[in-house]
């Protein structure tokens, strides 16, 4: 029982910041947002954070259920707790919007992401670069004489982690997808 | 059972099904199909604004007096674009309209036509929802769902944009569901632990205060009802926001008046005293909260509100009930008699005691002058003398809006048309047309600055027109008075571009459109002339020469908390430091 004596995990008091205080720390979360898909309804979810000041880190979005019309939105978002649970329930005022997910809070998630990576180089940098994709689990997708492109799948923080690695090695673009996420277990 | 239609027919279909009987509106080449099926019938009688805003406002107007949505009609570019001013106004103060545009033909949007706008992504953000109708098979289901939007759980502006091709072509009507099947179903029942945590916090509360807003309005008479019976059988004071006026009768002994930044002397203090606010239907407002965070800071505050997104927003709640007002009382009122309908009576008597002291403050106290007419004369006087009427009052926005609203009492809900969240000028004119379209035999006043009415006079156009007796009560000081009062207090007495050099003659203007103008600037003549406009049988003007440098008091300037209200000239002096000067 919160301060609230709001149950942990009821979820018909999801709207609510159960936090006892405002709070100035600042938090990263994952939202899965389920929406009708119909034109215009990533504009109203994106004019959402950019009218009302919030912040988007990453965004993915894509068809899921055909039949059904839905499409899933998966944002990362920082923010105090405060501003967390207003978007949320923004979002949730959406009239094209079916639910939204909180993974960050909602028992843990699986976090992937997917990069293309276009590497230039010869010699020792061209070998080491291949050495450092194997570690990484990385595959080559493309290649030159002068160039390879290596894709990789991951958390963010490993993406990050091997765009670093390339960059002294002749790292020359990136694309990235932003992050696809899924509550863990049943 | 389905029926084969053009979809401009199929727009008229939907909206007799929908019960509409007035449409705001004006006419342009991508709306002309609409036109020429209203033209056919007889069943919806249409209203030819002079302007796009004004059609919104009337039909805002004419939905806060009846409680039923507005509905508006106007053509796509700037007929559309016209109309954003009245969508943002309806989205802030939670009022239901549909609006439907014309739009270009779908093979031709995107190739910048003749009066072609992106009319769904301007008015985006400016609607609870939007709607651009690309083939006719969907347009009568999509209108349908619209009205359904526009009323259920928070209200709201709905946009229904038609390409003409899309009127002109044929389809299947479906008719308006019996039970709306989509998803969209906001949640109205609330929670019982939560309300039962509220009865409990009202058994034992030492210094209660009820602080309603236009949620009670836009739950319905039947919230306005339960509130009147819980007040009355707790015997807790009640103040309201400016959105609220009406939910309690200013007649009732509960009655503290309204609170904000020009709220009453009592109702602040109520707020900032409190050990239990019961937030009911508002939003804390910055106009209402002042100093957020020393706002009302010994009381556990509980909030009923509709939508989830209003709740702890920007002030934190102890007891966040989420659904509709009406549905909520009923509950708290069944629970809180069948546990004994306990209060702390001892505890109660002795903050009513404090509030009776509060009240001999007499904050809306003022001597009428003999030699000028102070615009809170005017309003004391047209309160006595229409008081026993059938009567609608409308503002436009500024001082006279917030005399209006200290000095008007409302014993009923939707009685009382203002703009409240987006503050618009020019919004009350055109209101006080669509009220009296849905009142046609009451009293409808406009209380305007005459500044604000400008912005939208072209619609004495329509009032003659339509034979539309609305009142229009001005009281004209000649000045942008709340611009001028605050350059007053915060730039140095700096009157930059408040005022007008070049006004119009009313009394001639009113008579160039065809109706009457009256003027008044001698206090003796007062109660005579408001007689004159009660009793003409038309549209008036009515020009009050009002003191020009009138303050609007009381008064809490920004950045400061409620226990620091100004009462009056006196004590003006340095009120606002630097860091409120940004909050104004």
């Amino acid at each position: 029982m919160s301060a609230l004596k709001i149950k942990k995990g009821s979820t018909k008091h999801s709207a609510y910041n159960l936090r006892p205080t405002f709070s100035d720390v600042q938090e990263t979360h994952t939202l899965a947002v389920l929406v009708e898909n119909e034109p215009g309804v990533l504009a109203r979810v994106i004019g959402l954070f950019s009218g009302r000041g919030y912040n988007i880190d990453s965004l993915t979005v894509a068809e899921v259920d055909h039949e059904g019309h839905l499409s899933r939105i998966t944002v990362v978002t920082t923010g105090t707790p405060q501003v967390i649970e207003q978007i949320k329930a923004q979002l949730g005022r959406i009239v094209p919007v079916h639910e939204v997910h909180d993974l960050t809070v909602e028992g843990g998630s699986v976090e992937r992401e997917l990069a293309l990576l276009k590497v230039a180089g010869t010699g020792d940098k061209r070998v080491e670069a291949l050495r450092l994709a194997d570690i990484f689990r990385a595959h080559v997708v493309d290649s030159t004489l002068e160039s390879f492109v290596f894709q990789l799948t991951g958390t963010p923080e490993k993406v990050d982690a091997f765009a670093d690695l390339m960059r002294p090695l002749g790292l020359i673009e990136i694309a990235r997808t932003g992050v696809a996420a899924l509550a863990r277990g049943s | 059972m389905t029926r084969q239609m053009t979809g401009a027919k199929m727009v008229v279909q939907a909206l007799k099904d929908q019960g509409v009987d007035t449409v705001f509106g004006y006419p342009g080449g991508a709306v002309l199909p609409i036109y020429d099926e209203i033209f056919q019938q007889n069943d919806i009688r249409h209203i030819l604004v002079r302007h796009e805003q004004g059609a919104v406002h009337a039909a805002e107007g004419y939905a806060r007096a009846t409680g039923k949505p507005g509905v508006v009609l106007v053509t796509s570019g700037p007929g559309a674009t016209n109309a954003v001013t009245g969508l943002t106004d309806a989205l802030m103060d939670s009022i239901p309209i549909v609006v439907l545009t014309g739009q270009v033909p779908t093979f031709m949007i995107g190739s910048d036509a003749f009066q072609e706008a992106d009319t769904v992504g301007i008015t985006r953000p400016c609607t609870k929802h939007n709607w651009l109708v690309k083939e006719t098979d969907r347009l009568s289901s999509i209108i349908h769902e619209a009205f359904h939007v526009a009323l259920s759980g928070r209200p709201g502006p709905v946009l229904v944009d038609i390409p003409k091709d899309v009127q002109f072509a044929s389809a299947d009507y479906q008719p308006k569901p019996k039970s709306s099947t989509r998803h969209y179903q906001p949640q109205v029942k609330g929670d019982m632990e939560m309300i039962t945590q509220l009865v409990e916090a009202i058994e034992t509360a030492e210094r209660p205060v009820f602080y309603t807003g236009g949620g009670v309005i836009n739950s319905g008479p039947g919230a306005s009802q339960l509130l009147r019976e819980l007040v009355e059988a707790t015997g807790f004071p009640i103040t309201s926001t400016l959105m609220g006026l009406g939910c309690y009768p200013a007649s009732g002994k509960h009655w503290l008046g309204m609170l904000g930044m020009h709220g009453l002397y009592e109702a602040n203090l109520s707020m900032h005293g409190c050990d239990l606010m019961i937030n009911v239907g508002a939003r804390f407002d910055d106009r209402i909260t002042g100093r957020l965070d020393a706002f009302s800071p010994k009381s556990k505050k509980a909030h009923i509100d509709i939508d989830p997104s209003s709740i702890n927003k920007v002030v934190k709640t102890d007891f966040p009930i989420i659904g509709d007002v009406g549905h909520v009382l009923e509950d708290v009122l069944k629970l809180w008699k069948s546990r004994g309908r306990k209060i702390n009576r001892d505890a109660l008597t002795r903050w009513w005691a404090q509030i009776e002291e509060w009240r001999k403050v007499d904050c809306l106290h003022f001597d009428p002058s003999e030699r000028s007419i102070k615009p809170q004369h005017a309003l004391a006087r047209l309160e006595a003398l229409t008081k026993g009427h059938d009567r609608y009052i409308c503002t436009e926005v500024g001082q006279h809006q917030m005399w209006a609203a200290q000095y008007l009492g409302f014993e009923d809900p939707n009685r009382w048309m203002t703009s409240g969240g987006l503050g618009t000028m020019g919004y009350g004119f055109p209101a006080s047309i669509g009220v009296q379209m849905a009142h046609p035999e009451a009293l409808v006043i406009n209380v305007a600055g005459e500044a604000s009415w400008l912005m939208n006079m072209q619609e004495m156009g329509t009032a003659v027109q339509y034979r539309l007796p609305v009142k229009q009560f001005i009281l004209n000081n000649e000045r942008l008075g709340m611009v001028r009062q605050w350059q007053e207090l915060l730039h140095g007495e700096r009157y930059s571009h408040s005022w007008s050099e070049a006004l119009p003659d009313f009394v001639k203007l009113a008579e160039a459109f065809g109706a009457k103008g009256i003027l008044c600037k001698d206090p003796a003549d007062l109660d005579d002339a408001i007689m004159e406009m009660i009793n003409h049988d038309g549209p008036v003007i009515f020009d009050c020469l009002v003191e020009k440098h009138e303050n609007c008091f009381p008064m809490i300037p920004s950045g400061e908390p409620h226990n620091k209200m100004l009462l009056g000239e006196a004590s003006t002096q340095d009120a606002i430091g630097a860091k409120g000067a940004v909050l104004v």
